[in-house]
């Protein structure tokens, strides 16, 4: 075993004067964290600040404007105007509002149900694992999307239907991952120690087992909002999400498909949206991959 | 406090893995328990603790403590034995701890347990670090920040801090070099004097087992092959697997096995 002196040779410093010295050295390190949390950071102030932002609020709505349809980027709107008429600049910040949305929905649902089971078949194995484990088995047998695509057309078309319908094919990979992490943790001495020590089992799992199971999940779920922005908007582009008017962006890329030839702005602003923003989230979870792993923040 | 341990029975399935027909920590005594990888002690400490069940062994026989019968209590009843009665500390206290709470609140969180909270908490915890040579600066810190042999002595100062009568100290100077070695079982000895802890101390190293235990217990395949005073076993061993193991330790003096 080295670990003793490892230990010995780390007299780090633990206790430094200032967090934010630490986090703006962290943030030198870690330029993927950064920009990634930039990203993110931007979607969010553009979806809080939307009626502020967009020119024409009423265009992410219901109205149309006959007379200014198909209009290519211009000073008046610089993203141009959809097949009825309807600013896009406005439609693609309101945007923000939906896809986000609905992935920060999908992956706490997701999360919600399988964190919990995850921990209890990684920790307490036997038949519970095999139940949990096979169950999680059914639901990866099917390709996510096809799963969802099928989910969402026995729903009704709403915004509401592809949550659930995402949410459920996406629980089981976080099941998985939780419970081999849980596993793994459950063989480690210190949790002999808490045993020893009479600390009760669902306060094990909840204290001890959980923040050492938790931190690959947090970086999943970043790399994952790209990936349910992706799937939302396969769906809506499906027909089967979000119905017009909303301003969801993969809604706007099927709605300006047929257009894309004499109209390419149609498609290509809420592509570049959901690009950027897929983009930047997995930008991010890398980002915390880096700094989240506790042996990694203490040895650099 | 007096543990004592009779027609023990440790099985996964059909295959007994501890043996034993009768074996006696006495108040205030430091029993040594030897023997090679796979013997069977680390699984006798985890019967002691009634943590063996849960590794998926069946237990039967009888450990009682101060003659209160161990073996088939409810769990409920012996999580207030295990850390408050009974105290164990391991082999690699580098692994012992969480990793992700600072090594105060690990202390604290474990006093809690056992309704211990508040100034109360703090001064046996303060009480216990002095006694333990430890500065209560290391309270502030990670684990990973402190060295082996510090969080040894924190592990031994929880069990202090929860007044344990018994410690299963099972294999805590493997992973310690020579000098915090010799520290950590300088402090085992204090204790007993001290606090009248009992410890039992498991152990494949017989250099170390002289030097410390008053009594020694050999263990080989589950079974108690030898026990008695440790001079009298270590001078005359009655058991030809002891005096293999003895034969096992180098000569020079003070030396080490393969710890």
């Amino acid at each position: 075993m080295i670990d003793a002196d490892v230990g010995a040779a780390a007299p780090l410093p633990a206790a430094s004067p200032s967090r934010a010295r630490a986090a703006g050295r962290a943030a030198r390190a870690n330029p993927l964290l950064v920009a990634g949390g930039g990203i993110a950071l931007l979607i969010v102030i553009v979806a809080v600040a939307a009626p502020l932002l967009a020119p024409v609020p009423a265009d992410a709505g219901i109205a149309t404007n006959p007379f200014a349809v198909l209009r290519p980027p211009s000073a008046a709107h610089l993203l141009g105007t959809d097949q009825v008429g309807r600013d896009m600049l406005s439609r693609v910040i309101y945007g923000a509002r939906v896809s986000p949305v609905i992935a920060a929905y999908v992956l706490a649902i997701a999360a919600a149900i399988g964190i919990p089971l995850g921990l209890a078949a990684g920790y307490f194995g036997g038949w519970l694992d095999e139940v949990i484990m096979r169950i999680t088995d059914v639901f990866l047998a099917f390709p996510p999307l096809l799963l969802a695509l099928a989910l969402a057309a026995v729903l009704p078309a709403s915004l509401t239907s592809v949550t659930i319908a995402i949410a459920a094919t996406w629980w089981p990979w976080y099941a998985r991952l939780i419970r081999g992490q849980a596993a793994s943790v459950a063989g480690r001495p210190f949790i002999e120690s808490c045993k020893a020590l009479g600390i009760s089992r669902w306060r094990i799992l909840a204290r001890h087992v959980l923040p050492n199971s938790i931190t690959p999940l947090i970086v999943q779920v970043s790399l994952d909002v790209g990936g349910v922005i992706l799937v939302a908007s396969a769906l809506s582009f499906l027909g089967l999400g979000a119905q017009d008017p909303t301003p969801e962006w993969g809604l706007m890329v099927a709605q300006g498909q047929p257009y894309f030839p004499t109209a390419w702005w149609l498609v290509t602003f809420p592509g570049l949206a959901i690009l950027v923003t897929a983009f930047g989230f997995n930008l991010l979870g890398d980002g915390l991959r880096d700094v989240l792993d506790p042996r990694g923040a203490i040895l650099r | 406090m007096s543990l004592e341990i009779s027609g023990l029975q440790v099985r996964f399935g059909a295959r007994p893995v501890v043996n034993i027909d009768r074996l006696g920590l006495g108040d205030a005594e430091i029993l040594g328990l030897a023997g090679e990888s796979g013997s069977g002690k680390s699984m006798t400490a985890l019967a002691v603790l009634g943590l063996a069940w849960s590794a998926g062994a069946d237990v039967s026989g009888s450990i009682a403590l101060d003659g209160l019968e161990l073996v088939g209590m409810p769990e409920r009843e012996l999580r207030q034995i295990r850390g408050r009665r009974i105290a164990a500390i391991f082999q690699s206290p580098a692994a012992a701890f969480n990793p992700v709470f600072r090594v105060g609140r690990i202390v604290a969180d474990a006093l809690a347990r056992h309704g211990l909270a508040g100034s109360e908490a703090a001064d046996r915890v303060a009480s216990a670090m002095r006694q333990l040579l430890l500065s209560p600066d290391l309270l502030r810190r990670y684990p990973a920040q402190l060295s082996g042999g510090q969080l040894q002595r924190v592990a031994i100062a929880l069990a202090v801090a929860l007044r344990a009568q018994v410690l299963l100290a099972d294999e805590p100077t493997s992973a310690l070099d020579v000098t915090v070695q010799a520290e950590v079982l300088e402090l085992l000895r204090e204790l007993r004097a001290r606090d009248g802890m009992s410890v039992l101390f498991i152990s494949h190293d017989l250099a170390v087992i002289a030097e410390l235990c008053d009594r020694v217990a050999v263990m080989r395949q589950g079974r108690i092959v030898e026990q008695g005073r440790t001079d009298a076993v270590m001078g005359a061993p009655g058991d030809p697997y002891t005096a293999e193991l003895l034969a096992a330790v180098p000569v020079i003096a003070g030396g080490q096995g393969l710890g």
